[in-house]
């Protein structure tokens, strides 16, 4: 019968029949998908490289690109779950602009002026924030309300979002920018004091690795109990090995960036230290909305994997009749999808106007379609169904990459937008190439 | 094949008595009366547009009859939706096969009643491990668990549908066309998991176009034509021509029970 020999192929396939990449591909059950983009950004850094005369990979340029990719990253994870359930959200950029506007304008004027808070209040940052994390949900719950239950398309909904949040931004101080926002909430855009220091940042390295060894032993513990095919132990150890070396090395990159030097002679006088002969090396460490992106990365890992809303939103984009014949709820799904990216977008408007130091109207201009390409070529599928989280991360690194690289190369700002739009066109035509084949 | 057609005696998992439901102006069912024991396969025969899926799905809660009572192991049932079906233990399989493509035989069986872990997260382990002993009841050979289904045949495609039923303890299984997408191995594996539904003690209403599957599968034929009954008749006391008699000229032949839509024969 058809299916018996199939199935041979896919469960029992013996061993001497596979290459040794299959073999090896199916022992450690990576990804090739996966393994291609992680390929496609090595070449793209190998290259950059090169090409900039060894500018590229230092861990000057790596630091900055790790905090510049945070913003999209964040958004691009949520962009999956929209993506997946067969909708799409333009309005990311321009809800971005809008919250950072009022956050700015809440921790500037607003709390000073009219609650009475001093400047420089601990509390400042967190009700600012708090704030904007009311707006973003709002405009995620009302906009995946007119989607959900007014059956408007997402694509309509969103693109009178583009405009409308855009001109909203620019309604919160009537296009004047908000600057200097308040010490605290400026640690969330990086720098030398939103960085974490290299002590910190080598213990959440190693963390962050026991973590992985303890997730892999749990994995293997959990299969064993209901005795389902293991992977065989070197297959374990070279994937525990080679995500620890990965983080392991990230920390170490982000430890050789030592603090410029004048701002480690401010620090030195400010704390009555003397600098030694050859400076005084101070590492930043990793940046801190570099921590939150990893931090939001991991919640909608977890989110998409592991609880029902997750499956659900799956289950949606691969077949919304079945998924509501199921008795799936799909219009409150829905709804909460964009709550989730309103409340990612806020998230990113916090970094990206703390980074500035100031909240202007043009804030997240045209971060929706890097977000889109984020998430589009980290393989999230436009037909939905299927895309990853990690994958859309990887995704805003790469699309950073080639941005900030271009920049290096002192590449003009007309060429780098064609750039960027070939590369995302090229991404998806290889993509759908590749979902052919398998 | 010699036929183990039960007694037909007791109370019967499913009597719908005179059900009606008009739509408009059209009596999409008129009067119809049919009913279903334990272990049986109930076939409805009939033209496009006769009326049996409209029939059926008045039992699986998609629509909301006009006029008539449904029994339930000869206790009335109140049926308003689809949940209340689910409830009487009633499932329905869908022509269109309604499974989410993108995701594995396991999330599909569970999808909507997933387990999950005491920590309020999906138990994927638990949710497979009870896939594979369902599974390995109705077809043995399954072993692709990990894959999206849209990467399995017709025929497992099928039997995941159908083990989506049989999990939540179906004691009635609606089918509608479920072999019309399949090839002729895949139907025969469909046929196999019929005949072990039925020594399970399940009851299956089969909507067929096929007369060759329903001799094959039913005990019993229910034939409709514009909204009536034409007559119910057990397979082993028909011919395929008869049925076929029943269907196109509405002619009840003497092996069967005549119902309002027979044709009256001017004595």
């Amino acid at each position: 019968m058809t299916d018996t020999t199939s199935t041979s192929q896919a469960d029992t396939a013996r061993a001497s029949e596979l290459g040794a990449v299959a073999r090896f591909l199916k022992a450690t059950e990576i990804d090739t998908r996966m393994l291609g983009m992680v390929g496609a950004l090595v070449v793209i850094w190998v290259g950059l490289h090169v090409l900039s005369g060894g500018l590229f990979l230092t861990p000057r340029n790596l630091w900055n690109l790790s905090v510049q990719t945070s913003a999209v990253a964040i958004m691009a994870s949520g962009m999956v779950l929209v993506i997946v359930m067969r909708n799409i959200d333009l309005s990311v950029g321009s809800a971005e602009g809008v919250i950072g506007m009022v956050m700015g304008f809440a921790q500037v004027h607003f709390l000073v002026r009219f609650v009475g808070l001093e400047l420089g209040n601990p509390w400042i940052w967190v009700l600012a924030l708090a704030i904007g994390l009311a707006l973003g949900l709002l405009i995620g719950a009302f906009q995946g309300f007119v989607i959900a239950y007014l059956e408007v398309p997402a694509f309509i909904v969103t693109l009178g979002g583009l405009l409308v949040w855009r001109g909203a931004a620019w309604w919160v101080t009537s296009g004047q920018t908000v600057a200097p926002l308040d010490a605290t909430f400026q640690l969330m855009g990086g720098g030398p004091a939103g960085s974490i220091g290299a002590t910190w940042s080598w213990a959440v390295g190693i963390v962050a690795c026991l973590a992985v060894v303890f997730a892999l032993f749990n994995g293997r513990r959990q299969r064993k109990r209901f005795r389902f095919p293991l992977r065989p132990i070197w297959a374990e150890t070279l994937m525990g090995a080679v995500t620890c070396a990965i983080i392991l090395g990230a920390v170490w990159v982000a430890n050789s960036y030592p603090w410029p030097v004048g701002i480690v002679k401010r620090y030195a006088e400010a704390n009555n230290i003397t600098i030694p002969e050859g400076g005084l090396f101070i590492a930043h460490g990793i940046a801190i909305p570099v921590l939150m992106a990893v931090m939001v990365g991991i919640v909608m890992t977890f989110i998409t994997n592991r609880t029902r809303f997750g499956r659900y939103v799956f289950a949606i984009g691969g077949n919304p009749e079945a998924a509501n014949l199921a008795g799936i709820n799909t219009r409150w799904v829905t709804m909460k999808v964009f709550m989730i990216m309103g409340v990612l977008a806020t998230i990113a408007a916090a970094i990206s106007s703390a980074r500035l130091n100031s909240a202007t109207n043009a804030l997240g201009t045209l971060d929706e379609l890097l977000v889109i390409a984020a998430a589009v070529i980290g393989g999230t599928s436009l037909a939905g169904g299927s895309g990853t989280v990690i994958g859309a991360m990887l995704g805003a690194l790469l699309m950073q990459s080639l941005q900030s690289g271009m920049v290096l190369l002192g590449v003009d700002s007309p060429l780098q937008s064609i750039v960027v739009g070939a590369v995302l066109v090229i991404a998806v035509f290889l993509d759908t190439v590749y979902r052919k084949r398998v | 094949m010699e036929k183990t057609a039960p007694a037909n005696t007791g109370t019967p998992l499913i009597d719908m008595r005179n059900i009606s439901i008009a739509f408009g102006g059209i009596r999409a069912v008129d009067d119809a009366s049919v009913d279903l024991f334990p272990g049986e396969v109930m076939a409805l025969l009939g033209h496009n547009g006769a009326g049996k899926s409209t029939l059926i799905k008045i039992l699986s809660g998609a629509y909301k009859r006009d006029a008539g009572q449904i029994f339930v192991n000869g206790e009335e049932a109140s049926i308003a939706n689809p949940r209340d079906a689910k409830k009487y233990g009633i499932e329905t399989i869908y022509q269109t096969l309604a499974l989410a493509d993108n995701v594995d035989a396991a999330a599909n069986l569970f999808l909507g009643r997933e387990l999950m872990t005491a920590w309020g997260t999906l138990d994927d382990v638990a949710m497979e491990a009870e896939a594979r002993k369902v599974m390995g009841r109705l077809n043995p050979r399954f072993q692709r668990f990990k894959e999206p289904v849209v990467k399995l045949s017709g025929g497992q495609r099928q039997s995941v549908a159908i083990a989506r039923a049989i999990l939540f303890n179906a004691r009635i299984l609606i089918m509608d066309e479920p072999t019309a997408a399949l090839g002729p191995q895949e139907t025969a594996q469909v046929g196999e998991l019929v005949k072990q539904l039925k020594s399970d003690g399940i009851g299956i209403f089969l909507i067929s176009h096929d007369i060759h599957d329903v001799f094959e599968l039913a005990d019993r034929v229910c034939v409709m034509k514009n909204g009536q009954v034409v007559g119910t008749a057990r397979t082993t006391d028909v011919t395929q021509d008869e049925v076929l008699g029943m269907i196109i000229l509405g002619k009840c032949p003497p092996g069967a029970i005549p119902g309002p839509g027979a044709l009256k024969i001017a004595a």
